[in-house]
């Protein structure tokens, strides 16, 4: 019998909320946190995306001033959010040595690479900072938590586009079952709303065009929705053996039941039409955590607004659920926050964990006139989810093909 | 051209900017590693954003020898003269 996993501490900085208590009273009314962006470079660069959601409160205003210059937007935001989990999960005594970080992120510290780059140019290569290397390392994050948290189970770095979040919390709890660490504070941070990546998501086809308005551009499901939106922050979950979370009373949101992680090995960017990869993720993670189709009432979609994407992700609940895939409330909460990229995942396991905690579906926003191809009940309004033993899927999936799902039980 | 006490005014500026120590603790007998606390990569930093400021080039096999904030002011000076 694999050791059981819950989750005790939740953390969050997102567009829609610098915290978990505000982004779930947002996640629950329905607002959008995409905005047009005021930065020169958008007309300097030409940019054809005008407009982005940016985390609500700048992780400078949270962090010292010295703390912030050491670290990327994308590691600030991961220690934002992992000091509120643990501050959440209220740990006042642990071993150390028994502590791990798996903090995932999509891209890494690209504003710091950018910068590096263009000073090393301008103003040559004496002007390039000593911290540049670990402030771009993709493992960053990861670092900055396992130091700030004095992690010393291993700092690990999941790196797989916008799956990274989800595969983060999957390493979790494999650190656990395995007996490789007793606490795990997981999760993913992203901040790349940069000239480049905005440039480089657009001449893909990735991004909503919606410039004039930036508020209804995230609008997955429906039938006119054109592309993403992207947006920046991160979200942190704590992972405790249940035995060590029993011992210290302490207060607990949910099973993490099962999680699982799989690849399409079909293109390097677009989905499978069919959803196989998809499909066999979902099975996986619902086999992991010994969870039947009925009992399944909610899933936090990945659903990133994109013509070509939201499609298969509804032929994958279909072949995994069955017929309970009508029963089920939807929830695609990119259309309020847009998409972290490799925050997103984690971000979507703090809200589904809420789900389950709080049982209630937050909403999806835009939903105006839903794609006669994607019969899925998606919820609109806050929803109430049933009493009694319930469980909740989230899925991600990123560019290479990969597929991550994980699946929360109440407790 | 710069007094000593204008180019120690000037590094505490820097010093607090990267460490956020108080600009008053940088005085001139002070240790940058032993008193100040101040790592390796910060150091580098602080040569850096001096050499900018005071518009001076401080060779990297120059840094091991500035052990105190003296040590800086002195060679900053001497630097620009």
């Amino acid at each position: 019998m694999a050791r059981k996993v819950v989750i005790t501490g939740l953390g969050a900085t997102t567009p829609i909320g610098g915290d978990v208590p505000t982004m779930w009273k947002n996640a629950l009314k329905g607002v959008s946190g995409a905005h047009t962006l005021e930065d020169d470079w958008v007309a300097k660069y030409e940019l054809p995306v005008h407009f982005a959601a940016r985390a609500s409160t700048p992780a400078t205003e949270v962090l010292s001033r010295v703390e912030a210059k050491r670290m990327d937007p994308s590691t600030q935001f991961a220690v934002v959010a992992s000091r509120e989990a643990w501050a959440d999960a209220g740990i006042t005594e642990i071993d150390h040595d028994r502590l791990a970080v798996a903090y995932a992120t999509g891209i890494g510290g690209v504003w710091t690479l950018l910068d590096a780059w263009d000073t090393l140019r301008e103003k040559g290569p004496r002007r390039v900072l000593p911290m540049t290397v670990p402030m771009l390392m993709p493992n960053g994050p990861a670092a900055a938590v396992s130091l700030d948290l004095g992690a010393r189970a291993g700092a690990h770095t999941p790196v797989s586009a916008c799956a990274s979040g989800t595969e983060a919390v999957h390493m979790g709890l494999d650190l656990i079952r395995s007996g490789k660490a007793d606490v795990v504070v997981c999760g993913g941070a992203e901040a790349a709303i940069h000239p480049m990546p905005i440039a480089a998501f657009a001449s893909m086809q990735a991004l909503s065009r919606r410039n004039d308005d930036p508020e209804h551009a995230s609008r997955p499901y429906d039938r006119d929705r054109d592309g993403f939106v992207m947006g920046e922050g991160a979200g942190a979950l704590v992972l405790e053996a249940e035995e060590h979370a029993l011992a210290r009373g302490a207060r607990i949101y949910a099973e993490l039941a099962g999680t699982s992680v799989t690849a399409d090995a079909y293109h390097i960017t677009a989905p499978d039409p069919e959803g196989l990869g998809a499909t066999r993720a979902l099975k996986a993670a619902m086999f992991d955590g010994r969870i039947q189709p009925e009992d399944v009432v909610h899933v936090n979609a990945h659903a990133t607004s994109t013509p070509v994407g939201d499609k298969p992700e509804y032929a994958a609940l279909k072949a995994a659920l069955g017929k309970q895939v009508d029963s089920v409330a939807v929830s695609a909460t990119k259309s309020q926050m847009g998409h972290l990229l490799g925050a997103s995942g984690a971000v979507e396991a703090v809200l589904t964990v809420m789900a389950i905690y709080d049982r209630k579906a937050p909403v999806t926003i835009n939903l105006e006139n839903q794609d006669p191809e994607i019969p899925l009940d998606v919820v609109t309004t806050a929803r109430d989810l049933p009493s009694g033993s319930i469980a909740a899927l989230s899925n991600s999936f990123g560019f290479g093909g990969h597929n991550a799902v994980i699946a929360v039980r109440s407790i | 051209m710069a007094s000593n006490e204008e180019i120690l005014a000037g590094l505490a500026e820097i010093v607090n900017e990267e460490t956020g120590l108080a600009t008053e603790a940088v005085e001139m007998d002070k240790s940058f590693t032993e008193d100040l606390d101040i790592d390796s990569i910060s150091m580098m930093t602080i040569v850096v954003n001096a050499e900018e400021k005071f518009g001076v080039r401080i060779p990297d096999e120059e840094v091991k020898n500035l052990k105190t904030v003296g040590d800086a002011v002195s060679f900053i000076a001497n630097a620009q003269a």
